[in-house]
C-alpha cells in the first residue's frame, strides 16, 4: 500500500510494526483531545444533565 | 470509489469492524484475534495474512487499551513484567509438548478437544461464580485500585495461593500481597495452556490473575493487555519478517478499535464488576460452541460450518459488546454512578 514491500526482511518487518505502532499512538492522543472535548458532554447528555 | 487503493465500502466495513473489536478488547483484555483471524479466511484472504494482519491489529489495538486502562491506574507493570518471564518460559514448553505429540499423530484432535473444552470450562466457571455472588461478593466499579481490597472479594484459590509466604513477597496493585514464585507458576501454566493451544492467551490469563493471584479484575485486565503489547508486538514482527502483515486491513481495523478500545477500557471502570465476569463467560461459552461447530465442519468436510462458526462468533460479540455499551448507560444514569474515570487522560 505504501511501498515498504521494498524493504527487506528486517527493514520490512521494524517499518510495517513501526507503522502500527505510530498509528496507534496517534489514534490514542487523537481519540483522546476528542473525548476531552466532548466525554464530559456526552456524559451529562446521557445523564439526562442538562 | 477508492481510498489510498482500498474501496470506500471495504474502508467502512473494516472501521465498523474494529470498532466492535476493540469496545470488546477494551472491556475484557481479550478476543482480537479470536474475532479477526476467522473473519478474514471466511472473506478469502489467504492464512498466513489473516493470522499475521490479526497479530499486528491486536499489537496496535493493545497498545491504545493498555495506555486508557495506565490512565486509569489498572496496570500493574511489575506483575506484567513477571507474567511476560513466566509466560515466555511456558509457551516454550507448551510448543514442545504439542510438537510431540504431532509426532504421536494426534495434535490436532487433542488441541480441538481441550480448545472447546478450556474456553467452554472458564466460560461456565466464571459464568457461575458471578452469577452465584448476586452481587454482593464482587468488587464493585468503583473499587480503589491502590487500596485494600476486601478479603471477601478474593477468590478461595487466589488466597490459598496467596497463603504460600515463600519469599520474595510482592505487593500488587489492590494491595495484595503474593510470593514472586506463585506468580512466575500461574504465568507458566497459563504459557504452557497458551503454547500448547497455540493462542493469544488472553482468556486464561485474565481469569488467571483474578481467580490465583487474586488482583480485581480491572487490574487482571489492564496488566493483561499490557503483556499483549508485547506477545502481539512480537509475533507480529514475524510474520512481518515474511511479509503477511497487510497495512491495508490493519490500518482500518485500528481506526475503529481505538475508539472501541477507549470506550471498553473506561467501560470496566462503570460496569458492575460482576456483570464483567457474566459477558466473559457468555462470550467465551459462545466462542467455544463456535469453536466446536467449526472443527466439526473440518472433520466432517462441510465448509459451511465455517461460516455458521463465524456467524455465532459475530453474533456473540455483538450482542456482548451492546451489553457492555447498555450496562455503562444504565450505570451512568444512576445518581451515585462514578463518571470522573471516563474522562481521565
Amino acid at each position: 500500500m505504501i511501498g515498504v514491500e521494498s524493504l527487506g526482511g528486517w527493514g520490512q518487518a521494524a517499518t510495517v510494526i513501526g507503522i502500527v505502532l505510530l498509528e496507534a499512538i496517534v489514534l490514542y492522543v487523537g481519540y483522546g483531545a476528542l473525548e476531552k472535548l466532548v466525554g464530559s458532554k456526552l456524559i451529562a447528555a446521557i445523564r439526562g444533565d442538562q | 470509489m477508492e481510498i489510498f487503493g482500498i474501496a470506500a465500502s471495504l474502508l467502512v466495513m473494516f472501521t465498523g469492524f474494529g470498532l466492535l473489536i476493540g469496545l470488546l478488547f477494551g472491556f475484557f483484555g481479550m478476543g482480537g484475534s479470536f474475532l479477526v483471524t476467522p473473519a478474514l479466511l471466511v472473506m478469502g484472504y489467504e492464512p498466513s495474512v489473516a493470522v499475521a494482519s490479526g497479530l499486528a491489529f491486536v499489537f496496535g489495538t493493545s497498545v491504545i487499551a493498555t495506555l486508557k486502562h495506565r490512565d486509569l491506574g489498572q496496570v500493574d507493570y511489575k506483575l506484567g513484567v513477571l507474567m511476560i518471564a513466566g509466560t515466555t518460559a511456558g509457551i516454550e514448553v507448551g510448543k514442545q509438548g504439542l510438537h510431540w505429540m504431532e509426532s504421536l499423530g494426534i495434535a490436532g484432535t487433542v488441541v480441538s478437544v481441550a480448545y472447546v473444552v478450556l474456553l467452554g470450562g472458564i466460560g461456565l466457571f466464571v459464568t457461575r461464580n458471578a452469577l452465584k455472588d448476586d452481587g454482593g461478593g464482587g468488587i464493585s466499579h468503583d473499587a480503589d485500585v491502590d487500596g485494600d481490597l476486601d478479603p471477601e472479594d478474593i477468590p478461595d484459590i487466589a488466597k490459598k495461593i496467596q497463603s504460600y509466604e515463600v519469599p520474595p513477597m510482592m505487593t500488587l496493585r489492590g494491595g495484595v500481597t503474593v510470593s514472586l514464585w506463585m506468580i512466575l507458576a500461574v504465568a507458566f501454566a497459563t504459557g504452557l495452556l497458551s503454547g500448547f493451544l497455540g493462542v493469544g492467551g488472553g482468556f486464561i490469563r485474565m481469569p488467571a490473575l483474578f481467580y490465583l493471584v487474586g488482583v480485581p479484575v480491572p487490574v487482571a485486565v489492564g496488566t493483561d493487555l499490557f503483556e499483549i503489547v508485547f506477545s502481539g508486538g512480537i509475533g507480529s514482527f514475524l510474520y512481518a519478517l515474511d511479509g503477511a502483515v497487510d497495512l491495508a486491513i490493519v490500518a482500518p481495523l485500528l481506526a475503529g478499535s481505538a475508539l472501541g478500545a477507549r470506550i471498553g477500557a473506561a467501560a470496566t471502570s462503570i460496569v458492575d464488576e460482576d456483570e464483567i465476569k457474566v459477558y466473559f463467560g457468555v462470550m467465551l461459552l459462545l466462542g467455544a460452541i463456535a469453536v466446536a461447530v467449526r472443527k466439526i465442519g473440518g472433520v466432517i468436510e462441510m465448509p459451511i460450518l465455517d461460516t455458521v462458526a463465524l456467524v455465532i462468533i459475530m453474533g456473540a460479540a455483538l450482542l456482548v459488546s451492546s451489553a457492555v455499551v447498555y450496562s455503562s448507560i444504565q450505570e451512568l444514569r444512576t445518581p451515585s454512578a462514578d463518571t470522573d474515570s471516563i474522562t481521565a487522560d
